[in-house]
C-alpha cells in the first residue's frame, strides 16, 4: 500500500492496473501520478511533482487498453488496464531518448552534470546503449553574460520546466520558447538576448528544475566527484519514487 | 517607439490577443521586426517580452532579420515543383546573383521558399510581400525581375498578374443551388435552435474539416457547456497541401458561409464569431471584410439580428501567419488568443474550454456552408446524395498530373477513378488523397470511394503519371512535416527531421538499407506517440509508400551496406571558406577518405 494514499480511504479509492499491479488513485490523479504515488516508476521528463503536467516530452508514454498514451496528462480511469514495462513501450520510449539525445549536443564524459542529470539516467534505464540516429549537432552558443550563472544551451531538451518555474513561481518570465520544429529553442526574456540583462537569481526555483545540465551555478563545477552522483548511488526509478513522494506529501 | 509600433498597438486597442495580427500589421509596414520593436510591444500588451519575441519566432511570415525590400517566397509543394518551380526560382535568383534564403547586398530582394500556398490548381506560384502570384511561367519571372529591378511600387505592378482563378469543375448541391444573403438566418430564426439543431441532427452532416466528426454532437455539446460565453470559429486555416476548396467556397460562395457562421452563433448561443483565414489568402481580405460591413449594415450581424431581440452575432477575421499546425482547432484557439499554435492537451475539448477557456465550436468553411444549405432547404434535401454514414456532397480539389485541374463536387461515395477521368487523369501511378496526412493509393486501388467509410479525406486529390519519381513525392512531404511541426512534442520534432533527412540522401542516392529501416521506424514512433494529428500522421506518406511502391526504394539505395552519412569534404568547407584555399590539397578525395 501506498504511504501517500490514507489507509482510512483505501478502500473506497478506484484503482487502474499497472503491468497487472492494483493502483488506487484519486480523481484528480493522472495515470502518471497516481503510479509514482504508489511507488512505481514510469519514465517521464518533462513532468515534475510540483508543476501541472506538460505532455511533450513523451518519455512516460504507456498503453491504455492497448492505445499509446502520455501517462503524465492521461487521467485515471477506473478499470484501466495499463501497459508500461513491456519490450514494445519500452522500446517506443528509448527511440524518444534517442531522439533527444540526437537534435542536442550531449557530451555525457565531460559534462559537469553527469551522475545527476535525468536524461542520461532515463537513457540507462531503459538501456540505450547508443543515440542511432544520424546526430544533428546544432549550433548552440552558450551564454556566460550573467555573473553566477552559465547556460549551456547544448543539453537543453526543451521540456519547459525552467520557463514554467520562472512564470509560476519566481514571477519573473525569465525564459521562453522561440523559433519552431527542429528550430525551437529557448531563450531569455531580455531585448539583448543575454542573461545578464534578466532578473534571474540563484535563489529562483528556476535554477533548480532542469532535468540536463543547462542552468548552471558558476563556481559550483566538479564539487561532487563523478561516481558519487544521484544516480551513480542508485537507480533512477528509486530517486523519482522517493522525490515525488517528497514533493506531494503536503497536499494529498 | 517607433511610430509604426504605436499607431498598430492604437489600432488594436492594446489587445495582447491580437499579437498575431499586430505583428502581420508591423511587418507589412516595415517589413521585419527589430528587437526594438519586440520590446515595445511588450511594454504595450504588457506581456513578458520572450512571450512575444517567442510568438515572432513561431510563424514563418514574420522575420525578426532584414528580408528584402521585396520578399519573394515560391510555394513549395509537390505540385509547384511538378509545374517547374525549382527551375523558375532558379532564373529568378540567377537574375539577381542571389541563393536561395540570402538577402541581396542592396537590400532589395529576398527570395525563399514557403510550403504549399493553395494554389495547386493554378501553380507554380509565389508571394510577393504577401501577395500571391499564381501561374509563373519564364515570361512571368522576367517580367517580375524587371519590375523589382525598378523598384516598382506594387501598387503599380499589372493587375493579371496577381488574378486568382477559381475554376470549378463540376457543380453540385452547394455550389449549384441559388442562394440569397440571410435566407439560411431566417428560417434557422423560425426553426428556432432546438428545430435548427434537430434538423442537422437528421442530416447527419459530419464535419468536413477532415476528422468527420457529427456537427450536430459538436454544437449540442457546446450550447449544453457551462460557460461565460460561448464562441464560434470558422477554420479556414486549408494548409494541408492540394487542398485549395475553402479558398474558392470563401470567394465564390462567401455568402454561404457567413450565413453559415451565424446559424451556428443562433443555435449555440455565441454572440461571436471569428473567421480564421490562412495568411497565404489575402487576396481575400477585403472582400471578405466588405461582406461582413454590409451584413452589419443590413442588419444580418451586429445586434438584434432581423430585428429578433437577443440574437446578437458579429463576426471578427483574424489572419494567421504561415503555420499549418494552425488548423489544428485547438492550435488555432492558441493563435487567436495572440499565441503561439502549439496544441492543447486534451481533454477538455474546445466545446467545453475553447477561446479563452469558454465553450468554442470549431468548425471547417465547408462544414458551415452545408449547414447553411441544411437549414435552408432541410436535411431531407441535403441527404439526396452521399452515403448512408458519409451524407451529402464532397468538394474535392484536384491537381497534378489532370488535364482540367480545379474544384470538382460529387455526392460522398464517389469512386476516385470517376474523379480522375472527369478531370482528365492519363497514365495515373498513384493519387494522393486528403494530401500528406492522408492516404497514398496506387494504380490498383483506385476503385475506392471517397467517404468517411472508405477513403475518408478532407477533399485534396493530387495526381501522380507514370511519369513521376514516387521518392520525389514522399520527401517533399516530409520536407513539409519537417517545416511545419510545432516542436512542443519530442517524437513529432525530431522524428519529422529525421525522416525528412532520410527521404533527401534516399533521393540523393546516398541512402542505405538502414536508412530504409529507420524510415519505418521513425514514422511508426511518430503515429505512436506524437502529441496531436500532424505528428500521428506525419508517418504515413513514407509507411504507405513503403508498403506499396517498395521497389522505389530498393532501387534508389546506393548501396545495401553502409555509405557513410557524414560527408568529410563537405565537413571542410568552413575551413576552405576561412582560409581561401580551393586547391586539391585542400579537398578529401574519394582514396583520401
Ligand atoms: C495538423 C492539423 C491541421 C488541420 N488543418 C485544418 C484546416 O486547415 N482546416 C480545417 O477545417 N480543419 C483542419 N484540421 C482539423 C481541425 O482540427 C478540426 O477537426 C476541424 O476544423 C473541425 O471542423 P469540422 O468538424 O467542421 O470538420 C486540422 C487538424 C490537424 C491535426
Ligand atoms: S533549460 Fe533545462 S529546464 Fe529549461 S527547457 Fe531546457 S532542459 Fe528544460
Ligand atoms: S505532433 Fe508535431 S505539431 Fe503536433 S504537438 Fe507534436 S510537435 Fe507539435
Ligand atoms: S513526462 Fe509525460 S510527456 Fe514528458
Amino acid at each position: 500500500m501506498s504511504d501517500a494514499t490514507k489507509p482510512g480511504d483505501a478502500p473506497s479509492l478506484p484503482t487502474f492496473t499497472l503491468d497487472g499491479h492494483d493502483v488506487p488513485f484519486t480523481p484528480d490523479q493522472t495515470i502518471l501520478q497516481a503510479a509514482m504515488a504508489a511507488g512505481h516508476y514510469i519514465p517521464h521528463l518533462c513532468f515534475h511533482p510540483e508543476f501541472k503536467p506538460h505532455g511533450s516530452c513523451k518519455v512516460c508514454t504507456v498503453k491504455v487498453d492497448g492505445r499509446t498514451m502520455a501517462s503524465c496528462t492521461t487521467q485515471a480511469r477506473a478499470g484501466a488496464e495499463i501497459e508500461s514495462s513491456s519490450d514494445e513501450v519500452r522500446d517506443l520510449r528509448r527511440n524518444l531518448v534517442q531522439f533527444l539525445f540526437t537534435e542536442g549536443n550531449h557530451f555525457c564524459p565531460s559534462c559537469e552534470q553527469s551522475g545527476d542529470c535525468k536524461l542520461q539516467a532515463v537513457a540507462y534505464e531503459l538501456g540505450m546503449t547508443s543515440s542511432h540516429f544520424t546526430q544533428m549537432f546544432p549550433d548552440r552558443p552558450v551564454d556566460a553574460s550573467h555573473p553566477d550563472v552559465l547556460l549551456d544551451f547544448n543539453r537543453c531538451i526543451l521540456c519547459e520546466l525552467c520557463v514554467r518555474a520562472s512564470a509560476e513561481v519566481d514571477g519573473k518570465d525569465v525564459f521562453a520558447l522561440s523559433g519552431r520544429g527542429i528550430k525551437k529553442h529557448l531563450i531569455v526574456n531580455a531585448e539583448s538576448g543575454r542573461l545578464a540583462d534578466t532578473r534571474l537569481a540563484v535563489e529562483d526555483k528556476a535554477m533548480s528544475v532542469c532535468p540536463v545540465g543547462v542552468i548552471l551555478r558558476k563556481r559550483r563545477g566538479f564539487r561532487v566527484p563523478i561516481g558519487q552522483r544521484t544516480y551513480d548511488a542508485r537507480p533512477i526509478s528509486e530517486v523519482a519514487v522517493d522525490q515525488y513522494r517528497r514533493a506531494t506529501r503536503g497536499d494529498e | 517607439m517607433s511610430g509604426d509600433v504605436s499607431a498598430v498597438l492604437a489600432k488594436h486597442q492594446h489587445d495582447p490577443t491580437r499579437l498575431v495580427q499586430i505583428l502581420r500589421d508591423l511587418m507589412a509596414a516595415q517589413r521585419h521586426l527589430t528587437p526594438q520593436d519586440l520590446t515595445a510591444i511588450a511594454k504595450g500588451l504588457a506581456l513578458p517580452r520572450g512571450r512575444v519575441e517567442g510568438v515572432a519566432g513561431f510563424y514563418s511570415f514574420f522575420a525578426t532579420e532584414p528580408r528584402g525590400a521585396y520578399r519573394v517566397l515560391f510555394s513549395d509543394s509537390i505540385t509547384d515543383r511538378m509545374a517547374g518551380s525549382v527551375e523558375l526560382r532558379q532564373r529568378l535568383l540567377d537574375a539577381f546573383h542571389l541563393r536561395l534564403g540570402e538577402v541581396s547586398r542592396d537590400g532589395l530582394l529576398s527570395v525563399d521558399v514557403t510550403s504549399c500556398t493553395g494554389l495547386c490548381d493554378q501553380g507554380p506560384a509565389m508571394l510577393v510581400n504577401g501577395v500571391a502570384i499564381p501561374r509563373l511561367t519564364h515570361a512571368r519571372i522576367g517580367a517580375i525581375s524587371a519590375l523589382i529591378r525598378a523598384s516598382s511600387p506594387m501598387e503599380w505592378w499589372p493587375e493579371n498578374l496577381f488574378s486568382i482563378h477559381s475554376h470549378i469543375e463540376r457543380r453540385d448541391q452547394v455550389l449549384s443551388t441559388p442562394f440569397e444573403r440571410g435566407e439560411a438566418v431566417r428560417a434557422a430564426i423560425r426553426r428556432g435552435p432546438d428545430g435548427t439543431l434537430e434538423e442537422l441532427q437528421r442530416s447527419g452532416l459530419r464535419g468536413r474539416g477532415g476528422a468527420g466528426f457529427s456537427t450536430a454532437t459538436k454544437w449540442t455539446a457546446c450550447r449544453g457547456a457551462e460557460g461565460r460565453a460561448r464562441f464560434l470559429v470558422c477554420n479556414a486555416d486549408e494548409g494541408e497541401p492540394g487542398t485549395f476548396k475553402d479558398r474558392v467556397l470563401l470567394a465564390d460562395h462567401l455568402e454561404l458561409v457567413l450565413d453559415g457562421m451565424t446559424v451556428a452563433g443562433h443555435t449555440v448561443g455565441a454572440k461571436k464569431g471569428f473567421l480564421y483565414l490562412r495568411g497565404e489568402y489575402p487576396f481575400l481580405v477585403q472582400p471578405i471584410l466588405a461582406a461582413l460591413e454590409e451584413r452589419r449594415h443590413e442588419r444580418w450581424l451586429g445586434s438584434e439580428i432581423a430585428g429578433v431581440p437577443g440574437f446578437d452575432f458579429d463576426i471578427e477575421l483574424h489572419v494567421g501567419a504561415g503555420a499549418y499546425v494552425c488548423g489544428e482547432e485547438s492550435a488555432l484557439i492558441e493563435s487567436l488568443e495572440g499565441k503561439r499554435g502549439i496544441p492543447r492537451n486534451r481533454p477538455p475539448y474546445p466545446v467545453t474550454h475553447g477561446y479563452l477557456g469558454q465553450p468554442t465550436v470549431v468548425n471547417n468553411v465547408e462544414t458551415l456552408a452545408k449547414c447553411a444549405l441544411i437549414a435552408s432547404h432541410g436535411a431531407e434535401f441535403f441527404k439526396l446524395r452521399g452515403t448512408a454514414k458519409s451524407t451529402g456532397t464532397k468538394l474535392l480539389s484536384v491537381s497534378g498530373d489532370v488535364a482540367r485541374p480545379g474544384i470538382y463536387e460529387y455526392g460522398f461515395g464517389v469512386p476516385v477513378s470517376q474523379v480522375l477521368a472527369d478531370a482528365g487523369a492519363e497514365r495515373t501511378q498513384a493519387v494522393q488523397v486528403g494530401g500528406p496526412s492522408g492516404t497514398l493509393l496506387s494504380r490498383s486501388e483506385l476503385g475506392r470511394r471517397i467517404a468517411f467509410e472508405d477513403v475518408p479525406s478532407a477533399g485534396a486529390l493530387i495526381v501522380f503519371d507514370e511519369s513521376r519519381s514516387i521518392l520525389d513525392v514522399v520527401e517533399s512531404f516530409a520536407a513539409f512535416f519537417a517545416h511545419e511541426s510545432c516542436g512542443f512534442c519530442t517524437p513529432c520534432r525530431v522524428g519529422t527531421t529525421l525522416a525528412a533527412q532520410m527521404m533527401g540522401r534516399l533521393c540523393h542516392g546516398r541512402g542505405t538499407r538502414r536508412d530504409v529501416k529507420d524510415l519505418a521506424r521513425v514514422a511508426r514512433q511518430m503515429r505512436a506517440t506524437s502529441h496531436c494529428g500532424l505528428g500521428s500522421s506525419a508517418g504515413n506518406p513514407v509507411l504507405h509508400a513503403l508498403e506499396k511502391f517498395r521497389p522505389s526504394f530498393d532501387k534508389a539505395l546506393a548501396s545495401h551496406e553502409v555509405v557513410p552519412s557524414f560527408d568529410l569534404d563537405e565537413a571542410l568547407a568552413p575551413a576552405r571558406e576561412v582560409t581561401g584555399r580551393e586547391d586539391e590539397g585542400a579537398h578529401l578525395t574519394e582514396e583520401a577518405t
